[in-house]
């Protein structure tokens, strides 16, 4: 995918080494490679290739990682826009 | 009176077909793409044909088409594809009719089960973001098909990309089965099931070819048709608009610029998605833009750039590719929903400015000129 790059410093990716077990979860259900593990810990080495998935959130078992996960589709933002965030909306 | 016809006497029409199956039930019909029925502990489970049918590629085409793309589902429970034993693996995907017609296509000559989940005809990755392909629907739907009597070991083969609606360590302890993600791909499976459930990097890491690109656009092109329907209806009202009525001149404004639309249209959801690697600017509204001035410059080519309804109809042009490409975002595999918001916030004041720019020149120009 490295010829497809989006803008770059935007992601809401953030890991917190000290809880990490080093599992390897994250690089296994990440779409994008944003991970890997060395010495049992991991690292963000690729943060601009985050697309806000939520998958290694959700799957990591101790939480060391957290992410605002989302749709990133125009029409379901607007609606956001209009009705707040958290209301029901109907998707693309 | 009835008379029995004497068997040797040939009776009117075509001769008779084949038998019905065993497998038909009196009130159930039989799906296309059921093989017959095999036997589990569990009573009796469909097989399924791992060979796509006239019916399931006629289907597949409608639905890329986006007819009716929300009613094409398969029945969720278990399915058995080959003859499956107790050791056999179990694959997990969605009941998205084109999702399991992938899956079981690429599972020619190979024993497995396949449990499908209720992610209302949504694929595995949105039903995944929606959280329909999710952790507490599986867990419910391996309960209910009684799988814990069926295999005995206990292991879920998930596709990687319904990882963002599946916690696979709660599974594990609600239910006691362990999560393992397969590929991305479903052409990958085989070979990830062969080499015991190893994944290369590469079947880990998203792609987004141009053959990918291509089957979105159709779908792109059928959301648009309503209210392109309302956008035509207000342009025809529009080019009525001016000091004088004429039907000739209202007739030509009203085909000049549904021409100018219907380039944005095929610019923004069409050229910007084929070209997508090779147009300058990360953010899709730029890309849009632009393609939608080369776009707006041919429709008007050999019209004097200076008139005022020239312009109007470049600017509208721009305008809907902008905006069409900019809602391509979410046909995408990469833009991440921070991003999106973030050139929203740029693309759309100005998209907003060039349109009443542009209705300023074409409904103005008429008392102007
Ligand atoms: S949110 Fe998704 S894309 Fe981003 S790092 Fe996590 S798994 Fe990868
Ligand atoms: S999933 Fe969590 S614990 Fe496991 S390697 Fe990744 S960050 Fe560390």
């Amino acid at each position: 995918m490295n010829d497809f790059r989006y803008l770059p410093g935007v992601s809401t990716l953030r890991l917190k080494e000290d809880l990490c077990i080093g599992c390897g979860a994250c690089v296994e259900v990440c779409p994008h490679q944003v991970f890997s593990v060395n010495e049992s810990k991991a690292t963000i080495v690729d943060l601009d290739g985050c697309m806000e998935c939520g998958a290694c959130a959700l799957n990591c078992p101790v939480a060391a990682i957290t992410v605002s996960p989302g749709v990133g589709c125009a029409s379901y933002i607007i609606q956001t826009w209009i009705k707040g965030k958290g209301a029901v909306i109907e998707c693309c | 009176m009835f008379q029995p016809k004497p068997d040797n006497e040939p009776c009117c029409g075509s001769p008779p077909g084949p038998p019905s199956s065993p497998d038909e039930r009196p009130g159930y019909r039989l799906c296309s793409f059921v093989e017959r029925f095999v036997a589990t502990p569990e009573g009796v489970t469909p097989q399924v044909k791992t060979r796509l049918g006239l019916r399931d590629w006629l289907g597949t085409l409608r639905a890329r088409l986006g007819i009716r793309r929300d009613h094409y589902r398969v029945a969720p429970g278990l399915y058995a594809a080959g003859s499956p034993c107790a050791d056999s693996p179990v694959l997990v995907t969605a009941n998205y009719k084109l999702s399991f017609d992938v899956l079981r296509r690429e599972l020619t000559g190979a024993n497995v089960w396949i449990v499908v989940l209720d992610t209302r005809g949504v694929n595995v990755w949105c039903a995944a973001g929606k959280k329909t392909f999710g952790t507490d629907e599986l867990i419910d739907r391996v309960k209910a098909v009684g799988l814990a009597r069926i295999v005995n070991h206990r292991e879920l083969v998930l596709p990687q990309l319904g990882a963002p609606g599946v916690d696979g360590n709660r599974v594990r302890k609600t239910c006691g089965f362990k999560v393992v993600w397969g590929p991305i791909r479903a052409r990958d499976l085989k070979k990830f099931l062969d080499s015991g459930k190893q994944a290369e990097p590469q079947m880990r890491q998203l792609s987004f070819s141009l053959g990918e690109r291509l089957v979105l656009v159709p779908v792109e092109l059928s959301l648009l048709v309503t209210p392109s329907l309302w956008i035509v209806l207000a342009i025809v009202v529009l080019s009525a608009v001016g000091p004088t009525f004429s039907l000739a001149l209202t007739w030509l404004r009203v085909v000049e610029m549904t021409m100018a639309y219907a380039v944005g249209v095929v610019s923004g959801a069409v050229v910007v998605p084929l070209m997508l690697p090779w147009l300058p600017w990360r953010s899709f509204y730029l890309k849009g833009g632009l393609v939608g001035l080369v776009g707006g410059l041919a429709v008007t080519l050999g019209r004097g750039v200076g008139e005022s309804r020239v312009l109007a109809m470049i600017l509208v042009c721009m305008t809907v590719s902008s905006y069409a490409a900019m809602n391509f975002t979410g046909a995408t595999p990469y833009a991440s929903p921070s991003g999106v918001e973030k050139e929203m916030r740029r693309g759309i004041p100005l998209q907003v400015v060039a349109l009443v720019i542009a209705l300023a020149l074409w409904v103005g120009g008429r008392f102007w000129s």
